[in-house]
């Protein structure tokens, strides 16, 4: 069936054999978006996550039939004229990340955060990060750059 | 030295867009043996030729070929400082080819924080041997004497006469044919301009804009999707798989069984992940696991193979028996499972018979053996390629991936890329094994420390071979021995009491397929140690930090600096544990612990600072403070980012992980069963490093992760008065201990 999807930015006609195919794997596989990652399929470590209407959402629940006419943001979709964001550029330069698999679901965590409250305090990063895990324990990296990118 | 040019086209290296073409820095006859022999047909991956580590094409570009992989630890970065260095070119012009078995050495495993240590230093001499045949070679070339001689960003000069040439021209696209020298000069520390520098890793801005690779993102033309169906309980038999039950399954392709190994094979990722979420089978039932309620009267009364005795100082069975204050403690520590947050993957393709196999395997020429082993082929007919994954802190699922991997594509006689679920990587990597630990002492009348005594419970076993999953399940040849890693380390002690003896008993099995994650046996053995070393320091009412000083050989100058400094940084008041002024809920506390990795290497000192709740039983660690020597340093930023996740991760191992199983399975197969560290949790971190530019460089991924369980340990015996001594922390051990005091 042919699904039509917004995602950063362009409007695309896609081809899915599956409706329950999740939209994470239809932005990886179909359109070739290697932000969004595979971690877990339960929804339980945000790896997978985009921001769909500016909302932070675990992609590998969300049947791409779902979506319908709602936007959708990949890590990719952040760049700024072929360049990172702000905060992209925060997490480039505080070497946030160690593997790395687990931080586009960061930074997209986090810029749902600085979308709604431009200058979080510690606490309401951490709130705000919470359903979001690190294997390697870059947590502390990560929170410096988002303080970095608030107050940048 | 003379030099005899001596090309010939090799093309081996396509794979990579190489092309090497031989040239002789060695004798005539030495030379044309090689070039003729069956060696030279191929890129030398032996450990004693340079240019089995590196390639310097006309362009001045270097490639780094390393055994040793980046996990995500930043060591490629590392390695390429270390490279550049000793080289005395670009840091910009090196590239790196990483755990290739065509092209890269075999440097052992990437683990147990030897990369810099060990696969460093190869690199290292392998440069400065080739920095000083280039110079023996520009000093024939430009008529001046090797000692006039300067190298800066690959171009040599002469001091005097100012002739120049560069290594480009000198062996540009040309090998070296030489051997790695051990005496080769290396460069002086003073006159470092890379080592020590904390210079940006590539990848990770590749890694913040979705350009960069993951082995979960290689794919190959052609290929298929694989899933794994694995028993519902270890050891159980496949009986019957109904196949129309995934028939309707868009994209599905076909359902394969070797004995109890199954696997649905798609055309898409998705259907792979429907079909083995949906596909019928029936298995036999099979109840091979202890109860985890009596998990340790399970290890206690498993079978001894053999003692290793680790250490065996004075006679501590004598002076256990001299009379004085026996101080006496059980330790146990839970099964870990490795958590990658990114699930095992892996492509496999077979073309003319030989098989090319593309993982995140932090040991592809073991797993290269494995893999011909499992398909009883030669092993020269197979290849296998690293590609980075997610984090694996040990020896996680890649291989397992990669075997499941491997025999479908032998099967379907096309690519098959095997990406493993959630309960997979949680249920099938194998575990970091349970530890039992028995400890005494004695204290004499004048408060001196007359004997240690401690033995371990552990599985059999060393670092190795961790015999794959599919090969098991498919009954196929396997290695069939315990490989947990060398977790007898760290059990003997550095402290100098006058009678010490340290036995490991090596069990004859153990729960699940055991392996090594990070900071294996030390991270346990560690824990037990300076937990109970604390216990004497409260038994002699002294302070522990002053107690470690005291214990610690006055000749170790480095391990009393950082133990001097921890105690600054920290700001450490003098007193004995517990506090005097406990009350309230919630109570604060502190602990130390210290140690000297392996007795050998880098030393670290560590404080934690913790909140008990003495009502719920919640421990929140606060603030952890780390001094870490490990001699030099190759990029500061790398040794603060493995202190950084080793204390976070071992926080999180300590207060809130352990695999759950019934009688069949384990039973903690997501996130929410096996919780790890949040955001909520992260501790404040102070780490201070100790830079030693004229010593040798020890690793830093695994030392401070050995201390972090003790330090909370002894953090709340601090505030509380009450001993935990069972990883993990949960509250309701917390609890029981409190209402014990």
């Amino acid at each position: 069936m042919k699904v039509s999807l917004h995602v950063n930015g362009k409007s695309q006609e896609i081809d899915v054999a599956d409706p329950s195919t999740p939209l994470l794997y239809v932005l990886r596989d179909n359109l070739g978006l290697h932000g969004p990652r595979f971690g877990c399929g339960l929804g339980q470590c945000g790896s997978c996550m985009v921001h769909v209407d500016g909302h932070a959402t675990f992609s590998c629940v969300l049947p791409v039939t779902a979506v319908g006419d709602r936007k959708v943001t990949t890590l990719e979709g952040l760049m700024e004229g072929g360049k990172p964001s702000k905060l992209q550029q925060a997490f480039i330069d505080e070497e946030a990340a160690q593997c790395g698999y687990c931080i586009s679901g960061m930074v997209m965590q986090a810029q749902a955060l600085l979308n709604k409250t431009p200058n979080p305090t510690d606490d309401e990063i951490r709130r705000h990060m919470e359903p979001n895990l690190c294997r390697c324990g870059t947590h502390a990296a990560i929170m410096r750059a988002i303080k970095r990118a608030a107050v940048a | 030295m003379n030099l005899h040019l001596k090309p010939s086209r090799r093309d081996i290296l396509k794979g990579t867009g190489a092309l090497v073409v031989a040239f002789s820095l060695t004798p005539p006859s030495e030379a044309f043996a090689l070039a003729q022999g069956e060696a030279a047909a191929a890129k030398p991956v032996v450990l004693d030729q340079v240019d089995t580590f590196l390639a310097i094409d006309d362009k001045g570009m270097v490639t780094l070929y390393s055994g040793k992989v980046d996990l995500g630890t930043g060591i490629r970065i590392g390695l390429q400082q270390i490279l550049a260095e000793e080289l005395d070119v670009p840091l910009a012009n090196v590239n790196t080819i990483e755990g290739d078995t065509a092209l890269t050495p075999d440097q052992g495993p990437t683990y147990g924080s030897l990369s810099i240590q060990v696969g460093g230093m190869q690199i290292r001499q392998a440069a400065a041997t080739a920095r000083s045949a280039l110079l023996d070679q520009a000093a024939q070339r430009l008529g001046a004497a090797k000692e006039d001689l300067a190298v800066a960003d690959g171009v040599v000069t002469a001091k005097s006469g100012g002739g120049r040439i560069a290594y480009a021209e000198l062996i540009g696209g040309k090998t070296f044919m030489l051997k790695v020298d051990p005496a080769a000069p290396a460069k002086s520390p003073a006159d470092y301009k890379i080592v020590g520098k904390p210079i940006a890793r590539r990848d990770i801005p590749e890694k913040l804009t979705g350009k960069f690779t993951y082995v979960q993102d290689f794919r190959v033309p052609g290929m298929l999707h694989g899933s794994v169906v694995r028993p519902p309980t270890i050891g159980a038999t496949l009986q019957s798989i109904d196949e129309s039950s995934v028939k309707d399954i868009p994209g599905i392709v076909r359902v394969i069984r070797d004995g109890n190994f199954l696997a649905v094979v798609t055309e898409t990722e998705w259907a792979a992940v429907r079909a083995a979420r949906e596909i019928k089978t029936s298995w036999s039932k099979s109840e091979t696991l202890p109860d985890q309620a009596k998990l340790w009267e399970h290890v206690r009364s498993t079978k001894i193979v053999k003692d290793d005795v680790t250490s065996n100082i004075g006679d501590s069975a004598a002076a256990m028996a001299a009379g004085g204050k026996i101080v006496k403690a059980t330790y146990d520590f839970a099964i870990h499972t490795h958590g990658s947050i990114g699930p095992s993957c892996a492509v496999a393709e077979f073309k003319d018979g030989k098989l090319t196999c593309w993982s995140a395997s932090q040991a592809t020429h073991n797993l290269r053996k494995q893999l011909a082993m499992m398909m009883k082929m030669p092993d020269e007919d197979v290849r296998c390629i690293y590609i980075d994954g997610a984090g694996c802190y040990g020896r996680n699922g890649h291989e397992d991936a990669a075997a499941d991997a491997t025999l479908l594509a032998k099967i379907m006689e096309k690519p098959v890329r095997v990406q493993w679920s959630r309960a997979d990587e949680h249920g099938w990597d194998p575990k970091g094994p349970p530890t039992l630990i028995d400890l005494r002492a004695n204290i004499d009348a004048s408060g001196n420390v007359t004997a240690w005594e401690s033995e371990f419970f552990i599985p059999q076993g060393a670092a190795g071979m961790v015999d794959l999953v599919a090969a098991t399940l498919s009954d196929r040849p396997v290695v069939g021995k315990l490989a947990p890693g060398g977790i007898a380390n760290d059990s003997a002690i550095g402290y100098k009491f006058p009678n010490i003896k340290t036995v490991c008993h090596r069990l004859e099995t153990t729960p699940f397929r055991p392996s090594w994650i990070r900071t294996p046996g030390r991270m346990q053995n560690t824990f037990a140690n300076e937990s109970f070393f604390d216990e004497i320091a409260a038994a002699l009412n002294a302070d522990p930090l002053e107690l470690r000083v005291r214990y610690t050989d006055p000749a170790d100058k480095r391990g009393l600096e950082v133990l001097d400094r921890l105690a600054k940084v920290a700001k450490w008041e003098k007193r004995a544990s517990p506090r005097k002024d406990i009350k309230g809920d919630v109570v604060q506390g502190r602990g130390v612990s210290y140690v000297k990795y392996e007795l050998v290497r880098t030393y670290v000192g560590l404080v934690a600072d913790v909140d008990v709740d003495r009502t719920s039983g919640d421990v929140r660690v606060r603030r952890v403070y780390v001094v870490h020597d490990c001699g030099q340093i190759i990029n500061p930023n790398g040794v603060r980012s493995q202190i950084e996740g080793s204390v976070i991760q071992t926080v999180s191992r300590t207060l809130k992980e352990e695999v759950m199983f019934d009688r069949g399975m384990i039973t903690s197969l997501d996130w929410a069963s096996y919780p790890i560290l949040r955001f909520s949790e992260l501790p404040e971190l102070v780490i201070e490093l100790i830079d030693r530019p004229t010593e040798k460089p020890w690793g830093a991924g695994e030392p401070t992760a050995a201390l972090v369980s003790s330090a909370i340990s002894n953090a709340i015996f601090d505030a509380t008065g009450a001993r935990v001594r069972s990883v993990p922390f949960k509250p309701e051990k917390v609890k029981a201990a409190l209402r014990s005091t």
